[in-house]
């Protein structure tokens, strides 16, 4: 304990509590509440409903939530089995190489997002390899976006991991396959379910690459929500984000709870 | 081929073909990442026919557009990485050395927002503090003011401020694992030789966390200065940031040339910060 005296440790609290509510609580709190806001002309709103919702329910809620979960879904799985071979054949290279290549898988997680779709559409508008105007590129931008975070977890999770248990198994004749599939992976799921899924959430969230590369008819939620409130209908745009934001928990605390589930802690 | 991941195999021979198994995913990343990068270099550079455009490359650099742009991106970085750096610095102090109940809750809660999408903040400051926001209702009710008194949203300081909340858990996460290291026991010494507090999280404290802000902090300047959604969402059309800049010119104008150069400076920012954050965060290690 730093501070002993009770008032001195009370104002402490009241600044943590001041900036905590102002900085996190609050935006939180009222992007709730605009979400379920009937008329909004004072300080508080007139009453609560929930036509925001039935609104975009109406409209192109589901279809976003599909394109974000399924984007979300595709780039991460892309992603943890590249990092994750990255990561493990990485350990295999010698000093100079594997601080180069783990330095230029990281590369990807700097660059701005607005950038490495730009990219991807200077590369891929001209056949043979033409992928603007199709899904795969959403996906694409998505995949390159996260994988730095994947490597970075799955490569975190490997140097923690003791080597007796790959020692012993390779000396009681474990074939390096088998010893891969049955001793290394196992250690590692909590890692790999981890890096699943920051990498989910942040392939839900993401902006900057999809509205650069975006196809009509695959408009993911950041995308729509942004829409809505450019039009100013900001109500449905906090209903949006709302449905966003419980999706990205629920997947996120979903996640957690099989790996204690696996790991039995 | 199961041979090929004999890991710490003993002799050179046995590890060759091991170290051919990273080709795949470098090959995805090179084709995926490297080549659209590249082809933005040299896009920026060259015109169609494959001649050096050096004219268009200086008209662009010195248009007012772009120098607007760099400057803004540079004040918001440098502004929010501050902010960041104040406010995590504080939160962290409290959390780790005057905890109070349920303050390892708050901690995680706080961390929840690195997975949140950074642009709900933005939505959320405009019903807090835009033109017809909560603050801007209650002051004009309670002295009758006839226009909204709050105008900072639409302005750097709204972008500074959404940013501040949003980067903060970035510099909160180091500095607490980097207090959970200090010895209690020195704190309560000092303390009871009494030493005031303020000058235990000088002398024993801060050189504590020197290391952890200074990789927190040029990881909030990388992240800032790469931040798109919040800036698009506020929408002042005087808060301009290269990432918008290069969206605006590419999507909206289809200048793709425009862009690629506005993308090679922002790209090479980055990477500059992203070395810095390498270089600290590798001190930090060590």
């Amino acid at each position: 304990m730093l501070v002993w005296s009770r008032p001195g440790r009370i104002v402490l609290w009241m600044l943590f509590a001041l900036i905590f509510g102002v900085l996190f609580l609050a935006p939180l709190a009222v992007i709730l509440l605009s979400s379920l806001a009937d008329q909004w002309n004072g300080v508080l709103p007139r009453g609560l409903t929930t036509a925001h919702y039935a609104d975009v329910a109406r409209g192109a809620a589901w279809n976003s939530v599909k394109a974000s979960l399924i984007t979300g879904f595709a780039a991460s799985a892309l992603a943890l089995v590249s990092g994750t071979w990255a990561a493990l054949s990485l350990r295999l290279q010698g000093p100079a190489l594997k601080r180069l290549l783990g330095l230029l898988f990281f590369i990807p997680s700097a660059v701005p997002s607005v950038s490495v779709g730009l990219g991807l559409l200077v590369a891929f508008s001209h056949p043979p390899l033409l992928l603007n105007g199709t899904i795969a590129i959403v996906m694409i931008s998505h995949f390159v976006l996260i994988s730095a975070f994947t490597f970075g977890n799955v490569s975190a999770g490997l140097a923690r991991l003791s080597p007796d248990f790959e020692q012993v198994a390779s000396s009681l004749g474990a074939r390096p396959a088998y010893r891969l599939w049955h001793v290394t992976l196992p250690l590692l799921a909590p890692y790999l379910v981890a890096a699943f899924g920051l990498s989910f959430a942040l392939s839900m969230g993401e902006l900057g690459a999809t509205v650069m590369v975006y196809p009509p008819g695959w408009v993911t939620l950041p995308v729509s929500i942004f829409s809505l409130t450019d039009r100013g209908d900001i109500f449905a745009g906090a209903a949006l984000t709302m449905i966003l934001v419980a999706a990205t928990l629920i997947l996120l605390l979903g996640l957690e709870r099989v790996t204690k589930r696996a790991t039995g802690a | 081929m199961s041979e090929a991941l004999a890991i710490g195999a003993p002799t050179v021979r046995k590890r060759e073909p091991g170290r051919l198994w990273i080709v795949p995913p470098a090959a995805l990343l090179a084709l995926l990442f490297f080549y659209p990068l590249a082809l933005i270099a040299r896009q920026a550079f060259l015109d169609d026919s494959g001649v050096a455009n050096v004219a268009e490359i200086i008209r662009v650099l010195n248009s007012r557009f772009f120098l607007n742009a760099l400057v803004n991106t540079v004040t918001i970085s440098v502004a929010a990485t501050a902010g960041c750096l104040i406010v995590g610095l504080v939160l962290a102090l409290i959390l780790a050395f005057v905890p109070f109940p349920g303050s390892g809750f708050i901690a995680r809660l706080i961390d929840t927002f690195i997975a949140l999408p950074t642009f709900l903040v933005t939505l959320a400051f405009t019903f807090l503090y835009g033109s017809a926001g909560m603050l801007n209702s209650g002051l004009m009710e309670a002295f009758s003011l006839p226009l909204p008194p709050v105008d900072f949203l639409y302005s750097t300081w709204g972008v500074v401020l959404a940013e501040v909340t949003v980067y903060t858990p970035f510099i909160l996460r180091p500095l607490l694992a980097a207090f959970s290291l200090v010895d209690r026991g020195q704190i309560e010494t000092a303390s009871v030789l009494g030493a005031r507090p303020f000058r235990i999280v000088r002398q024993v404290i801060l050189p504590a966390a020197v290391p952890a802000m200074i990789a927190g902090g040029s990881l909030c300047l990388l992240l800032t200065v790469n931040e798109f959604g919040i800036v698009l969402f506020i929408g002042a059309k005087g808060v301009i940031t290269l990432p918008l800049l290069i969206y605006g010119k590419a999507i909206q104008e289809s200048a793709y040339q425009v862009a690629c150069i506005i993308a090679v400076v922002n790209i090479a920012l980055s990477l500059g910060l992203f070395g810095l954050y390498r270089f600290a965060a590798g001190r930090l290690g060590a």
